[in-house]
């Protein structure tokens, strides 16, 4: 990839990016019945990477980032996820989502478990932990996200951050390879965003892989080392955020960045 | 996005101290309040409420003097009921045959113990918190149908043989209800998944399989066992008239448990799918942890209505020549020395009935209760 850049800017926090792939998608093309909704692909996430994907609405990015755990498949090209590509294989796919995590819209914790279970549970029954094990890293990493008191509660009781900072931590407790976001914020009122952010920011800190579909402009500028632009099932911009938002070379790009930043 | 200071206003803030709560005016609270709003809302409400009131007064007493106050329960003839109330004379003397049928009386502590140790694992299940619960659980349902078998039919350690002609009344009821609700609800759960099944073939047949018993009446299903199974078994094999039964009323109630599931698995939103996948949980782990916990929940009591409909229709056992509660009453109705107390045998069977569904009935409601986990989001 061109912009497997250092991480500039004076406010970035210093990151170390490998050159080992962690995710790449060749070619890769995705057809909803007949509505064409990923056209050509070709995306490389490095190791340490944390890229923000962002674009109009139905321009695929969601898509995108769900074809990379195979929540949505995809029809020709070909998807590696840290060295396993991702066929019909059922074994493989699992393999894969065992190492990606995946963060959600509208978080989709299991409103009939507690926080630390919800937690817990792939670990025990995924990683084969003994549960004691799992609650104990489960503990931790709800301590991590700031949410440790909470444990006991079910998600239902939780307000909208606090359940999206659970799921945070959920995924964690795999100890994922990568990290998966899907417009993690878009769904909560406005004063708890900045709580989830800072989860990710800190996440991105500690080195973690990231794939962000997000709205949040301000994360992208801070945490992205690259920002991807899609509109109409494809890939239309790629840089590095401050190239990318000061200075956008596609039409398209200034428009949408104009729409967005404008108020 | 950090940084946690406030950002620098103008001005100072004006602090804002929050209104104290005060409680609500007394005439909405209480049980002043509450017949108001129940019972006197509005000149029509309070007009039906006398009415009501009316009603009850012309029904009830009568009613309870006929079935208690005049009722005659001592003796053990037709002669002793001269009260003018209700003859449970007929019931008392009638009782072990519409509990047990033509069981032998001798042998009746075989079905007392099988439904005693029955309830008694049933109800320690019911108790949160005790030890060994699972292995309880376990026990009911895996060994304890075994058990129950053994010990009703006889034929092994010494105790002798009694078939299934002979089983009748309201353990015959229990038996064919309880076998009936607990078999079809393993097999109306892996239906209704194969219904939902990516697998065509799987698809097929099982949607096959629950439209086609839903279709038919269980009478027919029932006859069916009884004229039609036969012609497909060898010649020789005979089948037991009761296990018959037993597996109409099963396959009957699991396409019904089957569609009822089906509605529960259509309310799990998709994002609970798509979080098992993400996690790498594999299909039946995914149903078995995730999916089938929230999806039974929520069909909770739609299962328990379907339960409480399959303990009424084994009454329609008494077609194909089963003697069930129902049938016992009516045969004793038949009896020329007790002509004219049917009905006592009638309110009696419908006072055993009414105990069992309104004990689910309740049950379902503390379950709900029990399971609910706050709002869903």
């Amino acid at each position: 990839m061109s912009n497997v850049a250092e991480a500039g800017g004076t406010d970035q926090p210093q990151f170390t990016i490998s050159s080992e792939v962690m995710v790449s998608m060749r070619g890769v093309h995705k057809w909803y019945g007949q509505f064409h909704v990923l056209k050509d692909i070709n995306l490389t996430v490095n190791k340490g990477e944390r890229i923000v994907i962002c674009g109009p609405s139905g321009s695929g990015k969601s898509t995108l980032i769900r074809c990379i755990n195979r929540l949505e498949e995809h029809q020709q090209g070909n998807i590696e996820v840290d060295g396993i590509e991702l066929t019909n294989d059922v074994k493989k796919i699992d393999e894969v989502r065992r190492e990606v995590g995946m963060v959600f819209q509208h978080f989709n914790l299991f409103p009939h478990l507690t926080v630390l279970e919800n937690c817990a549970l792939a670990p025990i029954w995924v990683r084969k932990m003994p549960r004691a094990e799992a609650e104990e890293i489960a503990m931790t990493y709800l301590d991590r996200v700031k949410i440790a008191d909470q444990a006991r509660k079910y998600p239902g009781q939780l307000s909208g951050g606090q359940q999206q900072r659970v799921a945070i931590a959920r995924s964690l407790c795999m100890s994922p390879k990568i990290m998966l976001f899907d417009e993690p914020t878009s769904a909560l009122d406005p004063e708890m965003i900045k709580e989830v952010l800072d989860v990710m920011v800190g996440l991105a800190e500690g080195g973690m892989t990231m794939a962000c579909v997000t709205h949040e402009m301000g994360f992208a500028r801070q945490v992205a080392n690259r920002v991807i632009f899609m509109d109409g099932g494809e890939i239309i911009e790629e840089n590095d955020p401050i190239e990318f938002f000061n200075n956008p070379r596609n039409e398209r790009t200034q428009l949408f960045l104009s729409q967005i930043l404008h108020h | 996005m950090t940084d946690t200071t406030m950002r620098d206003f103008k001005s100072d803030p004006i602090v804002h101290t929050p209104s104290p709560s005060l409680p609500p005016p007394s005439s909405s609270v209480g049980v002043i309040g509450w017949m108001r709003r129940n019972l006197f809302s509005s000149p029509i409400n309070t007009l039906l409420t006398v009415l009501g009131l009316y009603l009850i007064y012309l029904i009830v007493p009568p009613l309870f003097n006929w079935a208690f106050w005049n009722a005659d329960l001592a003796g053990d003839s037709r002669e002793f009921c001269d009260s003018g109330g209700a003859c449970w004379v007929f019931v008392k003397i009638r009782l072990t045959q519409f509990l047990y049928g033509f069981y032998p009386e001798a042998e009746r502590w075989r079905p007392n113990l099988a439904i005693g140790l029955g309830l008694v694992a049933l109800v320690y299940c019911l108790i949160d918190g005790v030890p060994w619960r699972k292995w309880v659980a376990l026990f009911l349902l895996v060994l304890y149908p075994f058990v129950t078998y053994f010990l009703l039919s006889g034929g092994v350690f010494d105790m002798p043989l009694v078939e299934t002609s002979k089983w009748g009344g309201l353990l015959l009821t229990i038996v064919i209800a309880v076998t009936g609700i607990v078999f079809s609800f393993p097999i109306g759960i892996l239906l209704a998944l194969g219904r939902r099944s990516n697998m065509p073939v799987v698809r097929m047949l099982c949607v096959g399989f629950i439209e086609f018993v839903r279709a038919v009446p269980l009478i027919s299903v029932l006859f069916m066992s009884l004229v039609i199974l036969p012609l497909f078994l060898p010649e020789g094999v005979t089948f037991d008239q009761l296990l018959r039964a037993l597996i109409g009323v099963t396959l009957f109630s699991a396409a019904y448990t089957a569609e009822t599931v089906r509605g529960g698995l259509q309310a799990i939103p998709r994002g609970q799918y798509e979080a098992a996948d993400a996690m790498g949980l594999s299909y039946w782990k995914s149903m078995r942890l995730i999916v089938l916990p929230q999806a039974l929940k929520v069909v909770i009591p739609a299962l328990v209505s379907g339960s409480i409909g399959l303990f009424k229709d084994t009454t329609l056992v008494l077609i194909i020549g089963l003697t069930d509660l129902l049938a016992m009453v009516q045969l004793a109705a038949a009896d020329t020395g007790w002509i004219g107390y049917v009905k006592e045998g009638y309110v009696f069977a419908a006072a055993l009935f009414f105990v069992f569904c309104f004990g689910m009935s309740r049950y379902s409601m503390y379950l709900e209760r029990k399971l609910h986990t706050g709002h869903k989001r």
